[in-house]
């Protein structure tokens, strides 16, 4: 087993560099003080003083609500909308005699509406309870009172219990860490789910404690912890350990942070330290900022309107009745005695006239409540939820390599989508596959590899070049020849497969790849089955590098404490031999140092020092008689940096034996300080010995961008989406990349704002920091202006720019005084590209385009660093790739593939743009049209209050009568088909510019609201007047007219329906005419009923209406001059100004019968790109 | 215990994680739910569509539109307005002093008969200016009492005419019963009294379901104020179909109520003598009254609104449709003519 040959090996002194030694620093003074108060007895739970902390159980629950609170918590939570305590308070008056309606006609939709929503938030916090269910009973080992482990539910775990953790197992709890398997108490730690980051790191239990390794020796294990309070700060602890009488310092290298997993170690002893909500996951836990909608923004806007629409027309309304109801009585003579105004009551009385209108007021607000679309909030949500479900099936969103599926995570933004204005997309693993390939080297001034890089090929297509036929073009050919795995796609027949032998610098090839095979911290992983060899990598460029070796002969498969072993190639013998090096030294890598070293001793007793690292930093490091290939690979860098490459130098050294000893006794001295400069004399010290290098050669990896990147940015382009990419490259490997995915192209002027010239570096030596700023402040200063009058000055011609920035010059350009006109360069210029940017920087450039256009920005990343950019912009997309779940979590929408991003704007997110807008519309539309005819009768009825309508139709007319042919609309209707989305993305713009919720689009839906209300009222009631409307005599009585003009409305609004949609299945023809059949269903229904119940809606069709003819006749009428008004302005729109919507209709309507023989794709989008010329 | 599978971390070669078979695939399931791709008909409004709907809707309106009116032409009605008229000339500066005095209001009308008039001609009296929709008169009313004899007490929502200034229940309760119109018309033609059918003149559902057969009328008008007709205590509700008729509310302020049916033919110049008692006070309110003789057609009564608006709206639609027809054929537009997007100009900075 692996893990018995690892128990073996102390590994700490590979980690020579990253071991933080256990000091006392000036924090832990602090221990026992306010903020450091938590004690921990270990392996003692029991123990009275424990329990007296009261530190809570390691039962975690993310549920927004509980049984107990989940009635009035989630009630809360909807009455917080107006809209809702407005429709509440009408529920509460209703009981009253002000108010027009019956109580239970008024409160059942109200209900049914708010058990709508309650059983959606129930369910989807049943979703969460599911998951915290299984997280609290997950099992792991405690060591128990019988003195052995037993295992037990993760949420019955104690502050002080002792826990054994195995390989790929989850920590339960914040753990402080005793011993591993491994001798000297060190752990891997995979933190995925904390921080994104994929690499493995490294926790280091306490010497006092690494010994600790058997079950039976924790039986009289007993320690105390003093330690921080519970904080949300994944990266520090501060603790003291009280054990066998001594205080140690306790770091964050002790401490195991919950649901990041054990890996590569068999095994981990820890003490629960933070349990449950006190875990420092679970205190990073915020609630993601919850974001709207700008349509729905609008549409509380528009419901304010609404509002003040009831009020003022109430208010008309009671004055009116107020006049009235003064006259009623004159001189003492009562003009209108039927009403008795001799003896009125409170809320009729001549003599009060301004208290009765008053009270009228308070009845109108009820009366004309149908102006305000009671079931619209809900409808919506159920609505967006289908949608999601429509996002979440799209199998043209899934990605078959990681079996994920498209995911929205949040219902809310799905209209939003079909709005983005600008994209800040992060560049690794977004647009790139985040897997490093080694693609060519050079080794000994000859540059080897053949294969071209997306870029090049990008570059090569861009020159116009011919693509070489049958050339070393495509990595796919080469797939089978070769042996093919990830991270390798290198190709040369010069090299490979053992040929690199007969190379004239075969001796220094094999050192070269030596170097890749020795020079990392990599830990080998042997498949036992098939003898395979992975690699345990800190990052993906160093396990590319061992995977070349590997491929080219160099394979190593074995780590022990201080030997790395190799099957090696011999060029001499062309034998495999097994050879084994003594690694003496690691210096790490870091980002200061810009290179990482070994030092080893071979079998010869040669003393070797490997180092591979940036050009910047190695090649000034030459000695002078390594200096040979120095101008071919340089020149070889330049290429590969332009393919878009990464590359690195390799080079190495011997050191003499002495030279060795007296570096190695500085270096252990420096090691072994406590000071607070530590780190700047380590760098010192191997500064000492990584110098007189010789060169050998560069490698170059590719990070590969994703399949269809560049097509996909290149349509999100021509939908006229501004798109920004923020990273943390090179500025060069930034512009290639944009190259590569076409972010740039030839034709374009580039504006390079950088601080990268010779004055600012000057002063930087200098070292003046006030300078430095004044003076780098003064240089953005000058090229922003000048960047712009460039903008100007070419606004004329069609050359369209691309600006590129770095993080330095940034900074200063997201200064208060510099940000507008920063801004307004950067949305002139087609593409934005930002690089070295710092993760915050990325959150702000996201909040300055936010803020600064009023437009939608769509961020999207795949890492833990992007998160603050998700989190600013208007929807977060999070890729779900190799980097972890970071970034998902906290993203709005979860895609697999950058590429999907592109179906996700253009097709569904067009789509659900315009079904809420539509959606939205109609729904005022309706309300509108069926509350005003209620005004117009009250002005027939001396504004007394009382409704036209039976109770019943009112208050089912949102929820039955109407309500599914819009959710029907707002779930499946599409102006154009998917393949006519994509194939003219310019139909995207509709939504950038906000065609359908325009509000000129909204006014003018509440104006037909109105002109449909106010043709149903007068047509209706002039047509019965007061003469006989059947052959028998009888007249239109207050039943008759209300259920006339009801019909009416009810016929209009569905047929309104029926006429704006665009696209009829069999569920819209269902919902639509099964609408209107409900209404004569529920009719009869309701008129057979007792007359006590049904009041005037009692056999009220069966006897009245039905029977004669000019019930039908009135209903034909007044529903086809309803809608004539609309129809007539439609045709007169398509025909004299269409939409882009419009045309496309058309043209895909005509396009699928004539345009079959020539190409319609190409041939459309020539169009599109004379179009785009205008 | 290892529920989780091992994933190799960035930089394996993960041979061996992807060659497991991959037992629940994620992958959505195609279907043309929920790829949207449903068989659907995407209408549009070419011109074609448009003159044709414009067309069908001219043809079909416009010879409705000819038929309502010639119904509505069919109709012979006599329409007598009275309130005035009948008032004796020394009274007609107080009406209302008038009207509230015992004296006698009879009153003789006469009518020609302009056309001949097939029976059955339905005898109508038209009030103007009378809110019968008024919220506090519709409300007062009681359909327990008017229905149930137990329910005689249900009088709550009837103010105010619940009670006798005594307390006594009224049945029927409310403002409607109390205000019930008592103009009385007796026709006779060459001195030959003509029958005036009362009976049939309600809704068959009010008499069976709403109004009961053994509800009799109990302190009905004893107030001090009466309002208009008193009804005979003998006769139970669902007989007294004069009160069923008022009491089925007109929605708006000038209304017609059925007084009863004449079913004898009347031939063209007849004149009729109409004996009528003008009791009920529209004075107050400045209310007319009209008396209101009319045959029906198929569609009821006289009204030429119905047709003259099928006419308009046929019309209009096929002046529309020959409007769309002339400009499709003098400017036949481009498919999809692009030149109309305003954002063309500014194509999102590129």
């Amino acid at each position: 087993m692996t893990g018995d040959r690892r128990s073996r090996i102390h590994l700490s002194r590979l980690y020579s560099f990253s071991l933080v030694r256990s000091i006392f620093r000036d924090e832990h003074s602090q221990i026992g003080q306010k903020g450091y108060s938590r004690v921990v007895y270990c392996n003692d739970p029991d123990n009275p003083k424990q329990l007296q902390l009261k530190c809570s159980s390691n039962y975690v629950s993310t549920t927004k609500y509980t049984v107990l609170n989940f009635v009035p918590k989630s009630l809360f939570e909807q009455f917080r909308r107006v809209a809702n305590i407005y429709f509440l308070l009408v529920g509460f008056a209703s009981f009253s005699p002000l108010a027009p309606y019956s109580a239970t006609s008024t409160l059942a939709p109200l209900l049914v509406m708010i058990a709508a929503t309650m059983t959606k938030e129930a369910v989807e916090d049943w979703r969460r309870k599911k998951k915290d269910i299984e997280a609290n009973n997950r099992k792991v080992e405690v060591f128990g009172r019988n003195h052995n482990f037993q295992e037990t539910r993760w949420k019955n775990l104690r502050v002080g219990d002792l826990v054994k953790v195995y390989k790929d197992e989850y920590f339960p709890a914040d753990l402080f860490l005793i011993s591993s398997s491994y001798d000297d108490g060190i752990c891997y730690v995979e933190t995925t789910n904390l921080d994104g980051e994929t690499n493995l790191k490294v926790k280091h239990a306490l010497n006092a404690t690494a010994a600790l390794h058997d079950d039976h020796s924790f039986l009289q294990f007993k320690a105390m912890i003093k330690c921080e309070d519970p904080n949300e700060d994944l990266y520090s602890f501060i603790g003291t350990l009280f054990y066998e009488g001594q205080q140690h310092p306790l770091s964050q290298q002790q401490i195991l942070l919950r649901d990041s997993k054990l890996r590569n170690t068999d095994c981990v002893y820890g003490v629960v330290v933070f349990t449950g909500h006190e875990t420092k996951v679970m205190q990073n836990a915020t609630e993601p900022p919850s974001k709207r909608s700008m349509i729905e923004r609008k549409m509380d806007k528009v419901i304010y309107i609404l509002f003040g629409i009831l009020i003022l027309i109430s208010f008309i309304g009671s004055v009116f009745f107020g006049i009235e109801t003064k006259n009623d009585i004159r001189d003492g003579e009562s003009k209108r005695w039927y009403l008795r105004p001799d003896n009125p009551n409170l809320l009729y009385d001549p003599k009060r006239a301004t208290l009765t209108a008053f009270f009228n007021f308070l009845t109108a607000l009820m009366l004309y409540g149908y102006l305000l679309p009671i079931s619209l909030y809900v409808s919506i949500e159920m609505v967006k939820v289908l949608q999601s479900i429509f996002i979440n099936q799209d199998p043209d969103m899934y990605y078959e390599e990681t079996d994920r599926p498209t995911h929205a995570q949040t219902s809310n933004l799905n209209e939003e989508l079909g709005q983005v204005d600008t994209i800040l997309s992060d560049k690794t693993g977004t647009l790139t596959c985040n897997s490093m390939e080694f693609v060519k080297c050079s080794i000994a001034g000859i540059s080897y590899g053949r294969v071209m890089t997306e870029v090049e090929r990008a570059l090569a297509k861009r020159k116009g070049n011919v693509l070489p036929e049958g050339g070393y073009t495509s990595p796919d050919e080469y797939m089978d020849s070769g042996k093919s795995c990830k991270g390798f796609n290198f190709n040369d027949e010069r090299v490979m497969n053992g040929k690199w032998v007969h190379e004239s610098h075969a001796y220094v090839i094999q050192k070269f790849f030596r170097v890749l095979a020795l020079c990392h911290t990599a830990i080998p992983d042997i498949n036992q089955e098939t003898g395979e060899i992975s690699y345990e990598a800190e990052s993906p460029d160093e396990a590319a590098f061992v995977i070349a070796a590997r491929e080219l002969g160099f394979q190593f498969y074995e780590r022990m404490q201080t030997t790395i072993s190799l099957h090696e190639l011999d060029y001499q013998s062309g034998q495999i031999m097994d050879r084994s090096y003594k690694l003496l030294h690691v210096l790490e890598f870091s980002s200061v140092r810009k290179r990482m070293s070994v030092i080893i001793k071979n079998a010869e007793n040669q003393l070797l020092l490997l180092c591979k690292g940036a050009d910047s930093v190695m090649f000034e490091r030459l000695a002078n008689d390594g200096r040979v290939f120095e101008a071919a690979t340089r020149d070889h860098i330049k290429h590969y940096g332009e393919a878009g490459l990464r590359t690195l130098v390799v080079a190495y050294r011997e050191l003499s034996e002495e030279e060795f000893k007296s570096w190695e006794d500085e270096f252990l001295k420096t090691q072994t300080l406590v000071t607070a400069d530590r780190d700047v004399l380590m760098d010192a010290a191997s500064d000492k010995i990584e110098r007189d290098l010789i060169l050998l050669g560069a490698t170059a990896v590719e990070d590969k961008l994703q399949k269809g990147v560049p097509e996909c940015i290149e349509k999100l382009a021509y939908a006229g989406i501004r798109i920004w990419v923020i990273t943390g490259d090179k500025m060069d490997t930034s512009i290639n990349i944009g190259y590569a995915c076409s972010l740039l192209r030839e034709d374009m002027k580039q504006i390079v704002i950088t601080l990268d010239s010779p004055e600012i570096n000057d002063l930087e030596k200098q070292g003046d920091k006030e300078a430095i700023a004044k003076a780098s402040g003064a240089s953005i200063t000058k090229q922003i202006r000048e960047g712009k009058s460039q903008l100007n000055s070419a606004k004329e011609s069609s050359v369209s720019f691309g600006l590129i920035i770095d993080g330095k010059s940034l900074s200063f350009a997201l200064d208060k005084n510099l940000e507008q006109s920063f801004l307004e360069l950067a949305i002139n210029c087609a593409s934005v590209i930002c690089c070295r940017s710092t993760p915050k920087q990325k959150a702000l450039v996201t909040r300055l385009v936010k803020m600064g256009t009023g437009k939608t920005t769509l961020a999207i990343g795949d890492g833990a660093n992007d998160v603050g950019m998700l989190q600013e912009a208007d929807i977060g997309v999070g890729i779900s790739g190799v980097e972890g779940m970071q970034a998902v979590m906290s993203a709005d929408f979860a895609i697999a593939q950058f590429r999907f991003l592109e179906r996700l704007l253009l097709v569904h997110g067009h789509w659900c743009y315009r079904r809420i807008s539509m959606m939205i519309c109609y729904f005022f539309y309706k309300n509108i049209a069926f509350g005003f005819t209620l005004l117009w009768f009250e002005a027939y009825a001396s504004f007394s209050g009382q409704p036209t309508y039976n109770d019943w139709y009112m208050s089912l007319y949102n929820v039955f009568f109407t309500s599914l042919p819009v959710i029907a609309l707002g779930v499946f209707d599409q102006d154009v088909s998917a393949r006519l989305c994509l194939q003219y993305p310019l139909l995207y713009q509709e939504g950038v510019h906000d065609i359908c919720f325009s509000w000129i689009h909204i006014l003018g839906w509440m104006l037909n609201g109105v002109i449909s209300s106010m043709i149903i009222f007068f047509v209706t009631t002039n047509s019965v007047l007061h003469q006989a409307f059947r052959r028998d005599g009888h007249v239109v009585d207050f039943e008759v007219l209300g259920v006339m003009m009801y019909t009416c409305v009810v016929w209009t609004v569905n047929c309104q329906m029926a006429l704006s949609i665009d696209y009829f299945t069999w569920i819209h023809h269902f919902f639509i005419w099964g609408s209107i059949a409900f209404w004569y269903g529920f009719l009869l229904v309701f008129g057979a009923v007792s007359p006590i119940i049904s009041t005037t809606a009692y056999q009220v069709l069966v006897e009245a209406c039905a029977p004669g003819p000019f019930y039908w006749m009135a209903t034909l009428l007044v529903v086809v001059s309803t809608l004539l008004p609309y129809f007539s302005y439609r045709a007169f729109q398509i025909e004299f100004r269409p939409t882009y919507h419009d045309i496309i209709q058309r043209r895909g309507s005509d396009g699928s019968e004539t345009r079959k023989k020539t190409d319609p794709a190409k041939d459309n989008f020539g169009e599109q790109e004379t179009l785009l010329a205008k | 215990m290892n529920s989780n599978t091992p994933s190799t971390s960035a930089g394996g070669t993960g041979s061996a994680d992807s060659t497991a078979p991959r037992r629940n695939s994620k992958r959505p399931k195609y279907s043309r739910f929920t790829q949207q791709e449903l068989p659907a008909c995407k209408p549009i409004l070419t011109p074609k569509w448009v003159i044709s709907a414009f067309l069908l809707v001219s043809v079909i309106f416009i010879p409705i539109g000819v038929v309502s009116l010639f119904a509505s032409r069919n109709v012979v009605e006599i329409i007598d307005r009275y309130e005035t008229d009948c008032i004796p000339l020394d009274s007609r500066n107080d009406k209302v002093g008038f009207i509230q005095s015992p004296q006698d209001k009879t009153c003789n009308r006469t009518l020609t008969v302009p056309k001949r008039m097939k029976q059955p001609i339905y005898v109508y009296y038209q009030l103007d200016n009378f809110y019968q929709n008024h919220r506090r008169y519709v409300k007062s009313r009681s359909d327990q009492q008017l229905r149930n004899p137990g329910k005689e007490d249900d009088t709550s929502s009837c103010d105010p005419e619940d009670t006798t200034a005594d307390g006594m229940r009224i049945v029927p309760c409310g403002l409607i019963a109390w205000s019930l119109f008592n103009d009385t018309y007796d026709f006779t033609r060459n001195n030959q009294p003509v029958t005036l059918n009362k009976r049939d003149i309600s809704w068959k559902s009010d008499r069976d379901h709403k109004f009961g057969k053994k509800v009799y009328p109990k302190n009905f008008q004893n107030n001090t104020l009466v309002g208009g007709a008193r009804l005979d205590p003998s006769k139970s509700l669902s007989e007294q179909e004069n009160l069923i008729v008022w009491m089925r509310t007109a929605a708006l302020p000038t209304f017609r109520k059925l007084y009863g049916k004449i079913e004898v033919d009347l031939q063209a110049g007849d004149v009729i003598n109409v004996e009528l008692q003008n009791n009920y006070n529209t004075y107050s309110f400045n209310g007319k009254k009209k008396l209101v003789l009319s045959t029906t057609s198929w569609l009821g009564g006289k009204n030429d609104f119905l047709g003259i608006a099928y006419l308009v709206v046929g019309g209009l639609c096929f002046f529309l449709a020959m409007v769309f027809t002339i400009i499709y054929l003098v400017k036949p537009r481009q498919l999809g003519d692009p030149s109309y997007l305003s954002w063309n100009r500014n194509p999102g900075g590129r």
